[in-house]
């Protein structure tokens, strides 16, 4: 072997050693959560890091319970509600803002990413009250229109973006055909804004899915919960004793869909969010 | 079908006045060529009648319809745009089924409508592909069936073929002159290309920083420009201008000096003008011959372009213009460093008064 043969073998190694070090890095919480959700409970505190036997009694033990049950039927709906509703507000706002012309448009832009910019407890008393004025304490409706706040600015700014970039010719062919703003935002423009719609929505759905905060604050009875608070509140059999394997197992529960989900949608991510930097 | 009336339109955008105060005619069944140079308006115009503009003031009437404030699809326009704007997500016959659906239309017509439109244009065997999978004349002609699918009264182009290589570009010329023969539809057509403008036209309207500078025939914009502008404007090569000094204006003729030219009798009625005035000649390539020097006569020949059937001889002007061309048959005997002496055809010589206008002939030699 030459030098110059010596010199590429280490690169390689050395490139190899990275990726596993960011693999393991990235990937290791989450196996561990895996590993941790599958094993009995006697054996929780021994450190493995290979499963031995498999166990699936955590899993039956949380599913035997109503209000986790329940928590996931909740979250499903607050989160599509959540999407369904972005997505519907967003395609309309961004027709409005990257297609008509009018006065005060920037000025909207500018105060759509501003709100995005607040963190959420610094609205959390006002919008408290918001959401018991209007009757919808402890309800997922209260949710639904907690995170659509906070998923909107992202939803408009990302749609708005690509909607400037499709051609105006083709609007106006629209026009020429006849369409009106509606017939040409739905019949025109939403098949060919999948992939931001796509990539929006998954995000939109993952912030929804994930939310802990609101979530915590809002409901109040187990059975108007979302997961990620239905997790956090699981109890062990003592005060002293924090059950982590129902908790890994609901963990594991909860984010699998999420991964499926990125999955499916992962090249049209890339493609939604790479749009709005080169023309396509 | 329909004829086109515009009286005193005008545009504005904002602080600027695009399209200033302008008339025009379209007769039913034209084919009405809009040309100018770029920003002069030609787009706007035809957007104006399209509808996707609003008017800011003026009126417009099809046939007899006053259509100021109609939205474009009670107008009955069909647009073909540039960049053709294809539904991309749908296949050729939806793209041009969408209008039709739009206005609903029962099923049984819409398919009529589309297989005849498409036989006309011979799109039949792509009827299920989607834009993507075509060729540019291919996506031309989806465009332009889109655009007649709904039998519109008036088709508008707007530098439709500009986007093709030049053979596809000759053939699509001709299949859209074929195709106005075949409906007898009124047609107006923006571009930028001279030659489309004069091998389609039944008229030509000259724009010039959104007003009409001439509208005529192609062979009246030719032979008879208005104004040294149309004279430029119409032709490739481009006329030849060179400032020339009124001597005196007879009855029939009036007699101009040329630098190097020496004197020269013309048949333009230059009576009005005041003697030693400033003119301009303007001589069409094919119109000036070339000759052995003599005297002052001596042009230095600069280049020689030879185009297979023809040949364009470049000569360096007396007064710092632009290059002289000449222009005649293949082959020619004319060499680069030559000096040779230039000799107008007169009755083919154009004649420009101080404000560019031309000046008319004179009227025993217009009679004859
Ligand atoms: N929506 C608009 N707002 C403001 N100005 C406009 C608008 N559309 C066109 N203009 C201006 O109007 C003028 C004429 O534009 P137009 O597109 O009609 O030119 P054109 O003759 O078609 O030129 P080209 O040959 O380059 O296509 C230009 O100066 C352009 O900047
Ligand atoms: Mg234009």
């Amino acid at each position: 072997m030459n030098r110059y043969q010596q010199i590429k073998l280490a690169k390689q190694i050395g490139k190899w050693a990275l990726i596993a070090v960011i693999m393991v890095y990235a990937i290791f919480p989450f196996y561990y959560a895996v590993i941790t959700s599958l094993k009995p409970s006697s054996e929780l505190f021994q450190v493995d890091y290979w499963l031995s036997s498999v166990d699936f009694g955590n899993y039956a033990q949380i599913f035997s319970q109503k209000s986790f049950v329940q928590a996931i039927g909740n979250s499903i709906l607050v989160a599509i509600s959540v999407v369904f509703i972005a997505l519907l507000l967003g395609i309309t706002a961004s027709y409005a803002l990257g297609r008509v012309r009018f006065r005060g448009r920037t000025t909207v832009m500018l105060v759509v990413l501003g709100v995005s910019m607040f963190p959420q407890v610094a609205v959390l008393s006002g919008l408290f009250e918001v959401i018991r004025t209007l009757n919808l304490y402890n309800s997922p409706g209260g949710l639904i229109l907690s995170y659509t706040i906070f998923t909107l600015p992202f939803t408009v700014w990302v749609l708005t973006t690509f909607m400037r970039q499709l051609p105006m010719e083709l609007e106006e062919a629209a026009i020429m055909d006849g369409a009106t703003p509606w017939v040409t935002i739905t019949k025109v423009f939403l098949p060919l804004m999948w992939p931001a719609m796509a990539t929006t929505g998954l995000l939109a759905f993952i912030a929804a899915w994930n939310e802990f905060l609101f979530a915590l604050t809002f409901t109040l009875t187990d059975s108007e919960r979302t997961v990620p608070v239905a997790i956090a509140l699981i109890s062990g059999g003592s005060q002293h004793e924090l059950p982590w394997g129902p908790i890994m197992a609901a963990s594991v529960t909860v984010t699998v869909p999420l991964v499926i989900l990125v999955m499916i949608f992962q090249r049209r991510i890339v493609s939604g969010l790479t749009a709005g930097a080169v023309k396509g | 079908m329909a004829s086109v009336n515009l009286s005193k339109i005008n545009k504005v955008f904002g602080s600027t006045h695009i399209i200033k105060d302008l008339d025009l005619e379209v007769g039913d069944g034209e084919f009405v060529v809009f040309v100018g140079p770029s920003g002069c308006g030609k787009s706007t115009l035809l957007r104006l009648i399209a509808g996707l503009e609003s008017i800011t003031n003026g009126d417009m009437h099809f046939a007899n319809d006053l259509v100021n404030d109609l939205p474009p699809r009670e107008r009955g326009v069909g647009m073909v745009f540039q960049s053709y704007a294809l539904y991309p997500h749908m296949t050729v016959y939806e793209n041009m089924a969408f209008g039709l659906k739009l206005a609903k239309t029962d099923k049984q017509s819409i398919e009529q409508r589309v297989m005849d439109t498409a036989r006309i244009l011979q799109l039949e065997e792509l009827l299920h592909r989607k834009p993507k999978e075509l060729s540019g004349g291919q996506r031309q002609r989806v465009a332009m069936g889109r655009a007649m699918a709904r039998e519109p009264r008036i088709l508008l182009f707007d530098e439709p073929l500009s986007n093709l290589d030049a053979s596809l570009r000759v053939q699509m010329r001709n299949e859209i002159a074929r195709l106005h023969h075949r409906l007898g539809s009124t047609m107006i057509y923006v571009t930028h290309d001279q030659v489309e403008a004069m091998t389609l036209a039944d008229k030509i309207v000259v724009l010039r920083d959104g007003r009409i500078e001439q509208v005529g025939s192609p062979q009246t914009l030719y032979q008879q420009p208005a104004t040294r502008f149309v004279a430029g404007f119409i032709g490739s090569p481009t006329m030849n201008f060179m400032p020339v000094q009124l001597l005196g204006a007879e009855a029939e003729t009036c007699r101009v000096k040329a630098a190097g030219l020496g004197e020269l009798p013309l048949p333009q009625d230059a009576s009005g003008q005041p003697r030693g005035d400033e003119l301009t000649l303007g001589v069409r390539p094919e119109h000036l011959a070339l000759a052995e020097p003599r005297g002052d006569n001596r042009f230095e020949i600069v280049n020689v372009e030879y185009l297979g059937n023809e040949v364009y001889v470049y000569l360096e002007p007396k007064a710092g213009e632009a290059l002289l061309i000449h222009r005649s048959e293949a082959p020619s005997q004319w060499q680069v460093g030559q000096e040779v002496a230039l000799v107008p055809e007169l009755e083919h010589v154009h004649l420009f008064d101080a404000d560019d206008r031309a000046l008319p002939l004179a009227k025993a030699t217009a009679a004859a």
